[in-house]
């Protein structure tokens, strides 16, 4: 898929009519492609050349690059610093934005903010809880939670106006986008909690891990009895483990992923486990693209970014499309135009 | 209590039951509340019901009850105090992320709202955000304020 319009570092892009942002990202989900998403991980430092190096490694491979805030609890560069920097050489970052380190009057702000410097994608998450990170003694804020966040989001950018009803002199022209754990308890609800989501105003989904895809058929399944396919993109998490050791800590440690013991038991039968983890992956991925109303997959490869072009490459998913990265050959656009 | 809580859920429906009969109750006593002055009652109102709802659901008094959609599981009691249903950090087992030894409050709540009698559907409902300045407020007052039909314009001066 190829737009007319390649996008020119610190410029936006038109807005399509029915679109609600500027962004690559949400023209691709419209257009009915197959997107691709990766996590980048911000660095621990202050340096704009860190989130480029971070970035530069997914070039060709991704629609869009989701910027974490302070994931797993941890502090590191902020979210919607690091979508400003990607924003502004062209990329097309989700940022994501917890609840757990701001109340509503910084989250509004952020949101206007963020959409003030080109930030075209916001994922509505609540966020882990302080427990998990390097700042136990941190106090968890939790003003809002992901739905009220989405719901205030979207007023924003709908109605114009803050939650005191205070109205804005320009509207944040933002895709919003929220999470969601199929593979936790209480299973029955998580269909309908993608309804809430929904209804609070969540255009796309991106998912924790999947390494469960009989739970995901069902969870689908489910949300296409509720009718909601046709009204969300939903981007299926998915990533490559190095180790059957990573593997056992990841589900024990990290909130909310879930690892069935076979996959454990594969990778520590394997002879060659990260090649293993990898193949896995792809296999993940082949499969999952399978089922109806998956919009793409969400690539959470942390310490092993590397492996994200590796495991894309294979799966074949973007059928030889190549996402737009900042000095993209032009030629590359016109030959896959031309195919 | 951690066990009166767990227990509370598993009788939800039994209070509520009990809890719309005790709101009608209140909502009827409109007229005396206003004779005694709701700002003069508020204290000890909500007092009580600190006590109350305290040893009954470990309520934390936000003012903005939401038991009775709820399963009367308080969702004040989830260490992140979502107020629309779980996080994606529950634990297999059903556990809380942040407190292991603790059910996950929206795991409790959706079993008890399976047994509520208004039906299950109330706990998907869109709640607005927590109101913080409610904190330590009576909802039961509140409640009776905004339900009870309002009483005639006092006449200009």
């Amino acid at each position: 898929m190829i737009f007319e319009d390649e996008p020119e570092p610190g410029h936006p892009l038109p807005m399509l009519p029915g679109h609600s942002s500027a962004g690559r990202f949400e023209r691709i989900l419209r257009a009915g492609g197959f997107a691709v998403t990766a996590e980048l991980a911000p660095p621990d430092s202050a340096a704009a050349e860190d989130v480029y190096a971070r970035a530069h490694i997914f070039d060709g491979y991704v629609d869009a690059i989701n910027a974490t805030d302070g994931s797993g609890a941890n502090c590191h560069m902020s979210s919607v610093a690091v979508c400003a920097l990607l924003t502004h050489i062209g990329y097309s970052p989700v940022m994501q934005l917890s609840c757990r380190d701001r109340n509503r009057i910084a989250m509004q702000g952020e949101i206007l903010g963020a959409a003030a410097m080109g930030v075209c994608n916001l994922l509505c998450l609540t966020g882990d809880g302080v427990q998990a990170g390097d700042h136990p003694q941190a106090k968890p804020v939790f003003d809002y939670d992901s739905i009220s966040l989405l719901r205030a989001a979207t007023r924003l950018r709908d109605e114009g106006t803050f939650e005191s009803g205070r109205k804005l002199t320009s509207r944040p022209h933002v895709f919003f986008g929220a999470a969601e754990n199929p593979f936790v308890p209480p299973y029955d609800w998580r269909p309908q909690r993608l309804a809430q989501k929904v209804a609070a105003g969540a255009q796309f989904i991106q998912t924790q891990y999947c390494f469960d895809v009989p739970l995901l058929r069902k969870f689908m399944a489910r949300a296409d009895e509720l009718g909601l396919l046709d009204q969300v993109f939903i981007l299926v998490g998915v990533g490559p483990l190095p180790s059957a050791k990573t593997a056992d800590w990841m589900r024990r440690h990290v909130p909310g992923v879930h690892i069935p013991d076979a996959v454990v038991q594969r990778l520590a039968g394997a002879a060659k486990p990260k090649a293993e983890g990898r193949n896995l992956c792809v296999e993940l991925i082949q499969e999952i693209r399978e089922i109806k109303g998956v919009s793409g997959v969400h690539l959470m490869a942390y310490r092993q970014e590397e492996a994200v072009a590796e495991v894309i490459e294979r799966s074949g998913v973007l059928q030889g499309r190549v996402p737009w990265y900042p000095g993209r050959p032009a030629e590359l656009s016109l030959e896959k135009a031309a195919s | 209590m951690y066990a009166i809580r767990l227990w509370s859920v598993r009788h939800s429906r039994g209070l509520e039951a009990f809890y719309q009969g005790f709101e009608r109750i209140v909502v009827a006593l409109d007229p005396v509340w206003r004779f005694l002055g709701y700002d003069r009652i508020e204290k000890p109102v909500a007092a009580v019901e600190k006590l109350v709802k305290g040893v009954l659901f470990d309520c934390q008094m936000c003012g903005m009850c939401a038991l009775s959609q709820t399963g009367m599981a308080c969702p004040m009691n989830c260490p992140k105090q979502l107020r629309h249903g779980p996080c994606g950090g529950v634990r297999v087992d059903g556990m809380c992320e942040v407190k292991p030894e603790m059910r996950c409050v929206w795991v409790e709540a959706y079993a008890g709202s399976q047994r509520m009698q208004a039906g299950p559907a109330a706990i998907r409902e869109l709640r607005a955000p927590v109101d913080r300045r409610l904190t330590g407020t009576s909802s039961w007052l509140r409640v009776a304020r905004e339900k009870a039909p309002k009483p005639p314009a006092k006449a200009a001066p």
